[in-house]
């Protein structure tokens, strides 16, 4: 009940939708380009689910400006991330930082793939080696055994 | 009186699912032949009675009958007829409806197209979904009644997600979910498969050719949801790795490992436990995704409005289902007889590791969607995985699928010669090569590596699928006869895998050479970009049936001669008062011309975001391909066979002994 | 067997996740400012633009900070409680008035009252976003020495002030041990 008097609340919270939405100019490419790649990793904490670039909140103008303006006075990119992290915390990172907290995050998809491999060579190496009971039987073979099987199983059941 | 119509007619689908799930699966437990009859009438009785429940619902709609709670909600006596008809699945209830809905109605399709079965099967099967239409009505009677009224009745109902406003929505999710949906059939004859202990290759010739039917459902569906999304979200983005994203990417990526696996089990009667494994999967990721949706547990930019009353009802749910399907699992699996031998070089290995690259990606894709939640459980604190994270995971997984779909469609079943494969694959990987290179360097000019390497892995699926076509022409007179006698389910492999590579081929493009620009324009302003003049021609206010908007009109003129006119619009939805953006798209097969209006600046000048998409079309063209080559093979002449055909041929030669 | 339970269990740990998740709010981002010094601030009163107010002024007494606006919706409905709280406790409650103008912050004020013995007036909206606001209203506890200690997010209802704050607020002002 109270989660859901939080998120009705929350929704209702106003954030000003009616932003401004100021075009930012650049006389350096390469920093245009390091403004546009930081603001489309770093998620925007009022519409949860989109990045700086792509809300239209409020906030996320003030913090497009803020971004310009550490951009141009020559900021490095890590400093900006830092000072976005110390006042939002890590949650306003798309990119989450590799630390001890996101070892299995990064690393875990590498080792489903490894794991998967060793899975699959080992079933490998049975089936090619097993001696197997069943011999190679055609399509129509096929078709008639496992009507067979089935007709048994039927009769068992029925 | 007409709401409690409906709400009526759906607890007597309440009464039928229970009976169609009690007696059928008794019956076939004690070979009661009576009961277990009892499946097909029941289960078609089931989809009448929701069907009237359905109907009611769209009937409140059109007819604007605000007394009941969930029409005031999501909809207005303004909203023109089509949206008021596609807002029945608007919203929690009634797209729960719409799940329950199509649940039965592939019930009555299995009850329909099930000649071949055995009766104590087809009995389970019908039963096991019978069980999940029971936990679904039960549900929503229990949670989400849609038909419940609304007391003092409003004057006007409170309108429609404009976001939902779009004739995209009105067939993206039916389509999904008869993709979501339709797994629960694979699931049903997998459950069935277990009860039974007859885990031989034929459940997987039945239930192949529904399942791949869902998945070209689920394939389309996707697609539509990434093609509205790009063009009704404004942002010029085609997928965003949200979690609701995911929630549906997911069933897909298991069912594509599913419909691989399945190849594998009817030809060759291998991967049987696996098999079935994955036929729960698929199923209990479509759950999944209701629970992520519909609980809350995750933000979203479109899950439904939560509560946490109903997470907790589909949480048991999917522990019943899923927990029980998997428990069922691990008594029954072990007993499965061994299939047959292959060898290291065979095609039944290329889908192994096919069914092992498509499950670590569905993993990949599960972890990063719920790590924060991981994270958060476990005390690590609050942390976002974005799309940056799933681009850096997920393309270096994938990126061996396209290699191995060309392997695998040359590769014979069995033991193949690894010289043979060799042969014919070297002058093909070759080509690709040569040709993606040219290619690449004679049309683009940066990021060179990636977009070279992109073209030369679809180059590599095509060619190597063209080839296998060949190959099986080779030696015959008559090509046009030959060309006649290869089964659908050839065809349909063969253009679901042109499909994947004309995917690659659009995300590769698109990913690395959109440019945008953000411009402030009056009007009379031009703009050049990416080789097109944009010229504002007007700003001028539009009045629609339920919203204000002002339209940007921006003419695009290529060298001097005119290209084309686009119109983008900002709303005002009235009733919720609510902002949209509406996109002015010029589409071609080459690229995207989308223009974005933004928002009012002084001097009568507006912010505008243009866009040039190269190749974005062909994302959702290779998926329309896919979709139509699993259509393609679940439409295959084998699948439609009478039964009585089969029943002359004798097992002649080889020595079958069954170890059961 | 033991492989073939493998994918059960591999989904029970999943619903564990799913129980804790239920019983959280995931739209709640906790302040990395917790039991950190508050963000400096020099800025200008609401009352008189001449006079500034600045962290300092703050510390030597718990205080609270309370960011708000008036375009707020939902800084209207908990602003009654904060008027009736100030009224019977003796609470340090500051004002920091987000992205405002002067004219609808004090006609805001003067028609529902001010609980706050003083508003800084953070137009551009730089303070907030030094103490990383994301949605008005939120209200900060800051402890003698100025060390952020309790945020809310949202408005404040009765229980979030009879439960946490005040008690808190009281914990807080006993003298160091």
């Amino acid at each position: 009940m109270i989660k859901t008097a939080l998120i009705i609340v929350l929704m209702s919270l106003n954030f000003t939708a009616y932003a401004a939405d100021n075009p930012v100019e650049f006389s350096n490419p390469e920093l245009q380009e390091r403004y546009y790649a930081l603001i489309d990793e770093i998620r925007c904490l009022v519409c949860q689910n989109q990045s700086l670039a792509d809300s239209h909140a409020d906030l996320a103008q003030d913090l497009r400006n803020e971004i310009y303006q550490k951009v141009l006075a020559g900021e490095k990119d890590e400093q900006i991330v830092t000072f976005l992290v110390e006042r939002y915390g890590d949650f306003v990172l798309y990119r989450p930082p590799l630390t001890k907290n996101t070892w299995l995050l990064w690393f875990g998809p590498f080792l489903f793939l490894l794991l998967g491999i060793y899975v699959a060579i080992r079933l490998i190496k049975k089936q090619s080696a097993e001696k197997n009971a069943f011999t190679e039987l055609d399509e129509t073979q096929q078709k008639r055994l496992t009507e067979l099987l089935n007709e048994d199983t039927d009769r068992n059941k029925g | 009186m007409i709401p409690e119509l409906g709400h009526f007619a759906l607890i007597l689908a309440l009464a039928m699912a229970i009976i169609q799930t009690i007696f059928p699966i008794a019956g076939a437990a004690n070979g009661n032949q009576a009961w277990m009859s009892l499946a097909r009438p029941v289960a078609r009785l089931q989809f009448v009675f929701i069907s009237i429940s359905f109907a009611v619902l769209i009937y409140l709609f059109l007819t604007n009958d605000f007394s009941v709670a969930y029409v005031a909600q999501n909809s207005n006596s303004l909203l023109p007829a089509i949206y008021r008809f596609s807002a029945v699945w608007g919203a929690h209830e009634g797209s729960l409806l719409l799940w329950a809905v199509i649940l039965s109605l592939w019930t009555t399709a299995v009850t329909f197209y099930s000649k071949r079965l055995p009766n104590f099967f087809l009995a389970r099967v019908i039963g096991v979904m019978g069980a999940v239409s029971v936990g679904f009505l039960l549900f929503m009677l229990l949670t989400s009644n849609p038909f419940e009224r609304l007391f003092p009745v409003p004057a006007d109902g409170s309108d429609l997600n404009p976001l939902l406003q779009d004739p995209g929505l009105i067939i993206h999710p039916p389509m999904l979910y008869m993709g979501y949906v339709g797994f629960s059939v694979a699931f049903g004859f997998a459950i069935a498969a277990l009860l039974g202990g007859n885990l031989d290759s034929s459940w997987a010739r039945w239930s192949r050719p529904w399942t791949l039917l869902a998945w070209a459902f689920l394939t389309i569906g996707i697609a539509l949801g990434s093609w509205w999304a790009y063009y009704e979200l404004g942002w010029g983005g085609w997928w965003f790795w949200d979690p609701v994203e995911n929630a549906s990417f997911m069933p897909w990526l298991i069912g594509t490992a599913l419909i691989h696996s399945f190849a594998a089990t009817e030809k060759r009667d291998v991967f049987k436990n696996w098999t079935i494994l994955l036929a729960i999967c698929a199923f209990a990721l479509s759950l999944l995704g209701t629970f992520l949706v519909r609980s809350g547990v995750l933000t979203s930019v479109h899950a439904f409005a939560t509560d946490p009353e109903r997470g907790v009802f589909i949480l048991v749910l999917l522990g019943f289902f899923v927990g029980g399907s998997l428990l069922l699992y691990a008594l029954r699996a072990p007993s499965t007889v061994k299939g047959g031998q292959f060898k290291l070089i065979s095609r039944e290995t290329f889908l192994l590791f096919n069914s092992i690259l498509f499950l670590v990606a569905m993993l990949t894709v599960l972890l990063g969607t719920l790590y924060p939640l991981i994270a958060e459980a476990l005390g690590m604190g609050k942390l976002s995985v974005g799309a940056p994270y799933f681009n850096a995971v997920f393309i270096p997984i994938m990126t061996p699928v396209a290699l191995l779909i060309g392997i695998g469609a040359i590769v014979r079943w069995k033991q193949d010669d690894y010289i043979r494969v060799g042969k014919q694959l070297r002058y093909l990987f070759l080509a690709s090569l040569v040709v993606g290179g040219i290619l690449g360097i004679t049309f683009f000019d940066n990021h060179l590596f990636r977009t070279i390497a992109g073209i030369v892995a679809a180059l590599w699926v095509i060619l190597t699928s063209l080839s296998a076509l060949m190959s099986r022409l080779k030696h015959r007179q008559n090509k046009l006869v030959a060309l006649q006698t290869i089964p659908r389910g050839f065809y349909g492999m063969t253009l679901a895998h042109i499909g994947f590579a004309v995917t690659i081929i659009g995300i590769t493009i698109t990913s690395q050479h959109s440019v945008d620009v953000h411009q402030r324009m009056a009007p009379g302003d031009v703009v050049a970009f990416a080789d097109y003049q944009f010229s504002l021609e007007a700003l001028r206010p539009t009045i629609g049936p339920n919203f204000k908007a002002t339209e940007a009109v921006v003419k695009v003129t290529k060298n001097g001669k005119h290209v084309t006119d686009l119109h983008s619009q900002k709303r005002i939805y009235t009733v919720r008062n609510m902002p949209m953006t509406e996109a002015g798209i010029d589409s071609s097969l080459m690229r995207d011309i989308y223009v974005s209006l933004g928002e009012p600046l002084d001097d009568n000048a507006w912010s505008i975001r243009l866009y040039h998409k190269p190749f974005v079309r062909w994302i959702w063209l290779g998926a329309i391909f896919m979709a139509l080559g699993g259509l393609l093979a679940a439409t295959d002449r084998r699948y439609r066979l009478k039964v009585e055909s089969n029943k002359t041929a004798p097992v002649e030669g080889g020595a079958v002994s069954l170890k059961s | 067997m033991i492989r073939y339970l493998l994918p059960l269990g591999i989904f029970a740990g999943l619903v564990l996740i799913f129980i804790y998740g239920l019983q959280h709010d995931p739209r709640l981002v906790p302040s990395p400012l917790i039991d950190k010094p508050a963000p400096t601030f020099n800025l200008p009163t609401l009352h008189s633009p001449g006079i500034n107010i600045h962290l300092d002024d703050l510390k030597g007494k718990v205080s609270l900070l309370n960011v708000w606006a008036s375009w707020c919706v939902a800084c209207r409905e908990e602003h009654p409680l904060l008027v009736k709280t100030s009224q019977t406790n003796a609470l340090n409650l500051y004002g920091l008035n987000y992205k405002d103008t002067r004219e609808d912050a004090l006609r805001w004020l003067n028609k529902l009252g001010n609980p706050y013995i003083e508003s800084a007036f953070d137009q551009a909206g730089t303070i907030g976003i030094d103490y990383g606001v994301y949605g008005v209203p939120e209200t900060f506890v800051l402890d003698k020495n100025g060390i952020i200690r309790y945020k809310h997010i949202g408005p404040l209802n009765k229980q979030d002030i009879d439960d946490i704050i005040l008690p808190l607020v009281k914990q807080l002002e006993q003298p160091a041990s």
